[in-house]
């Protein structure tokens, strides 16, 4: 153990080759149009906008730009398609989307591959985590289809109509699953944007639900930026807004839809705490820390982002968290090996070296191991802050990048107090070996999700979403369908 | 032989005190003669902060109360106000009601206390989940309050509104800062009472009259409050409370009717409304 501990000689003693998943299976079109009432049409304007692989600045594809003419087209064709579809059996319904479930399955390596190289995630992450989940996710939906009633007896549930969905560009498939899934089951029709970065996996999610025979309409799939959100958003005729981002688009969201008949759900950001105790399995809760900041490079609204560490064992984790730091390989996204990959884009990244540079100057203590970083492309080495307190703007505020702010403390009292100390209330995460301060924790830190000795695990059944700032509304589970439906 | 009449002065409740509104501002509630019944006050943004305060004081531990417990809290209200049911029933009149209507509003707001009473350890096990994950981990998910709540109280029926808005919320853990009917609030103030002697401690529930275009504008915008219900039907006062709201991501929870007296008026779902709902992992792999 001892050895172990002060090693530091990691990188020297191994080498890793390279293990690079192959593209030679994967088909990307050199143009994506707009996937509206069953066709790829091309944007009313002509705009396309360029998406980048981020781990070397190369183009992939050029993809339409929606504007809201566009989203008005799509709009409608899911209008249309609503009278239809809700009227269709639940039992019709879910077998349509246990069919799309079951084409993912088969494409799923495919779809891996695309996912990171649009938008950077080691490919480990997209092809054991991203895509499995939102296949699971579409299947685990597809069964509650011809079930509603059993999920809320004696309320008559209805399907809302028209459902606006906007998601994010951290897990473009797997958001787009936990949007789209419950929307179908349900009986909604769907507009749905991905993110302006990370565009591709949808748009072939769309070619996979053409090939489905999915009722034209039902799901459209339109690409573009901010303002193609907006448009979706103050949209008359949407009845149903569901968005995963930030919390201050959130909030314009939810002015915008003020004095609507439009219904919200919001999956907002996070400043997650993870709480060490001393009697804690130390090693397992130092790779606890490690998959809670730096999983999908910190680029998760759940991260445990706010590490809390009894005083008693700070030393210690903290000097194996640094040696387990510097053996974390960093680099082609593709490569198999790889534990950390791109930063989504060059905006993105100039926001975490922002913070960086804040924490700096707020005084905090830096540690980033040593590693080399490739030269194209957006890239960043995970980088812990010491000696940090709860007014430190790296403490508050999300940074949503592979940075972690550790703090100590000494009473479960302090850190419930510290770990509740901020406007948001998505995830939390608790290491000890004593089952009773394990419930104890859980049912006083506010927070949607609680990690008992894990951390950043995620389910089709599982509800997941905030309290406060973090958002309202649950996605996941019997819980995820309750968005999606009106009751009598 | 005359004996002239004891008038009440109808104050706030606030931390489970009554005080006046620190502005010393008021409005009178006149009878249908037009007579003065009483002078009551026209809280301000200060009251209602200061409810704020004492709520958010009080909510924690009163979530942390046992179901059980709380259950019996909410019967005792019930209790209470059956013992104190005429005078409600008159002061009810006074107001304006028909004796008929009154001893109906009475009685099924006393009726609707028990009903939530019951309910107090039994919601939790019609909104939970234990969840079959994929993955070796023992998944539950479970409600829990939302928090602190300000709520305005329905127009028409100056104590089973209230009763009606204020009990799913209290059920279910959370505190609550009301402001009463603007037109009938002398049952709200009277309700205080009530409360105060049914070992509700001090803070779950604060009771404001005032004006709904004074105050809704705090309601909905401070910072400290976690959700807002507001009972009634002005457009305009839905859409600036939903923005004001979104400045902290307030939960927004409209009730547009203005009738509380039909057994569609209670259900476990307006507990659910004031819920979150927290997912807990553990591992089982040992």
């Amino acid at each position: 153990m001892r050895n172990h501990d002060t090693d530091t000689t990691f990188k020297a003693s191994w080498k890793y080759s390279e293990a690079p998943e192959s593209t030679s299976h994967v088909q990307i079109k050199k143009q994506y149009d707009l996937y509206i009432d069953g066709n790829f049409v091309k944007p009313v304007k002509g705009k396309y906008f360029d998406t980048i692989n981020p781990s070397n600045d190369q183009k992939i594809a050029r993809v339409a730009e929606a504007t809201a003419e566009d989203v008005d087209i799509a709009v409608k064709a899911a209008r249309k398609a609503f009278k239809s579809w809700s009227n269709l059996s639940g039992r019709e319904r879910g077998k349509y989307v246990f069919r799309i479930a079951r084409l993912f399955q088969e494409r799923a390596r495919e779809f891996a591959v695309i996912e990171s190289l649009d938008g950077g995630k080691p490919i480990r992450e997209s092809r054991d985590i991203d895509i499995p989940l939102a296949a699971n996710h579409f299947f685990y939906y597809a069964g509650w289809a011809d079930k509603l009633l059993y999920a809320f007896p004696n309320r008559n549930p209805k399907p809302i109509g028209v459902a606006g969905q906007i998601i994010p560009w951290n897990f473009p498939l797997l958001m787009a699953a936990w949007k789209l899934a419950p929307a179908l089951a349900t009986g909604n029709t769907v507009v749905l944007k991905p993110a302006e970065t990370t565009p591709l996996t949808a748009l072939k999610l769309a070619e996979l639900i053409q090939q489905s025979g999915l009722p034209k309409g039902v799901v459209n799939i339109i690409t573009g930026a901010g303002e193609t959100g907006a448009s979706i958003v103050n949209h008359p005729d949407v009845d149903k807004i569901a968005f995963t981002g930030s919390t201050a688009v959130g909030k314009y969201i939810q002015k915008a839809t003020a004095g609507t008949h439009k219904k919200l759900t919001l999956e907002l950001g996070g400043k997650g705490a993870n709480i060490i105790f001393e009697d804690a399995a130390i090693d397992q809760a130092v790779e606890g820390i490690i998959d809670a900041i730096f999983f999908n490079q910190g680029h998760v609204c759940c991260a445990g982002s706010r590490l809390f560490v009894q005083e008693s064992v700070a030393d210690l984790v903290i000097r194996k968290l640094k040696h387990r730091m510097e053996s974390l390989i960093i680099g082609d996204p593709l490569d198999k090996n790889t534990d950390i990959g791109a930063i989504n884009s060059k905006k993105q990244l100039e926001t975490i070296q922002n913070y960086i540079a804040i924490g700096l100057k707020e005084g905090a203590e830096i540690y980033q191991p040593k590693c080399e970083l490739p030269k194209k492309g957006n890239w960043l080495a995970p980088t812990l802050f010491l000696n940090v307190s709860q007014s430190h703007k790296i403490v508050q505020e999300e940074i949503f990048g592979p940075v972690l702010a550790i703090q100590t403390f000494r009473t479960i009292d302090e850190v419930i107090e510290k770990a509740n100390n901020t406007p948001y209330g998505l995830s939390a995460g608790v290491w000890t070996q004593k089952g009773s301060r394990i419930f104890h924790l859980t049912q006083n830190l506010n927070a949607g999700v609680v990690w008992a000795n894990t951390f950043n695990k995620f389910d089709p059944t599982s509800p997941f979403g905030g309290y406060k700032e973090s958002g309202f509304g649950r996605e996941g589970g019997l819980h995820g369908l309750k968005p999606y439906l009106k009751f009598e | 032989m005359n004996r002239l009449d004891i008038q009440k002065t109808y104050k706030l409740y606030i931390g489970g005190k009554f005080p006046r509104t620190e502005s010393g501002r008021y409005y009178p509630i006149n009878n249908r003669k037009g007579n003065l019944i009483a002078n009551v006050c026209l809280a301000t943004r200060k009251d209602f902060r200061n409810a704020v305060v004492a709520a958010r004081k009080a909510q924690s531990s009163w979530a942390k109360m046992s179901a059980l417990n709380k259950g019996q809290i909410l019967y005792r209200i019930a209790e209470m106000l059956e013992g104190r049911k005429e005078q409600f029933i008159a002061e009810l009149i006074v107001q304006g009601e028909t004796t008929k209507n009154a001893r109906a509003e009475v009685s099924t707001s006393i009726d609707r206390l028990v009903y939530y009473a019951g309910w107090s350890d039994k919601y939790q096990q019609i909104f939970s989940a234990v969840n079959p994950v994929a993955s070796p981990h023992f998944n539950f998910s479970n409600p829990e309050p939302v928090g602190v709540v300000s709520m305005i109280a329905p127009e028409k029926q100056g104590l089973l509104g209230l009763v009606s808005v204020m009990a799913p919320a209290i059920v279910g853990g959370n505190a609550t800062i009301i402001l009463a009917s603007e037109t009938k609030p002398l049952s709200a103030i009277s309700f205080a009472e009530v409360l105060n002697s049914s070992d509700v401690p001090g803070g779950v529930v604060n009771i404001l009259t005032g004006k709904k275009e004074e105050l809704i504008s705090h309601m909905a915008s401070h910072m400290d409050v976690n959700a807002i219900v507001y009972c009634g039907n002005d457009e305009k006062h839905i859409k600036m409370i939903s923005e004001l709201a979104s400045t902290n991501v307030k939960r927004t929870i409209f009730y547009r009717r203005n009738d509380w007296t039909h057994v569609e008026c209670e259900s476990p779902y307006f507990i659910e409304k004031l819920q979150e709902i927290k997912t807990t992992w553990h591992p089982v792999l040992v």
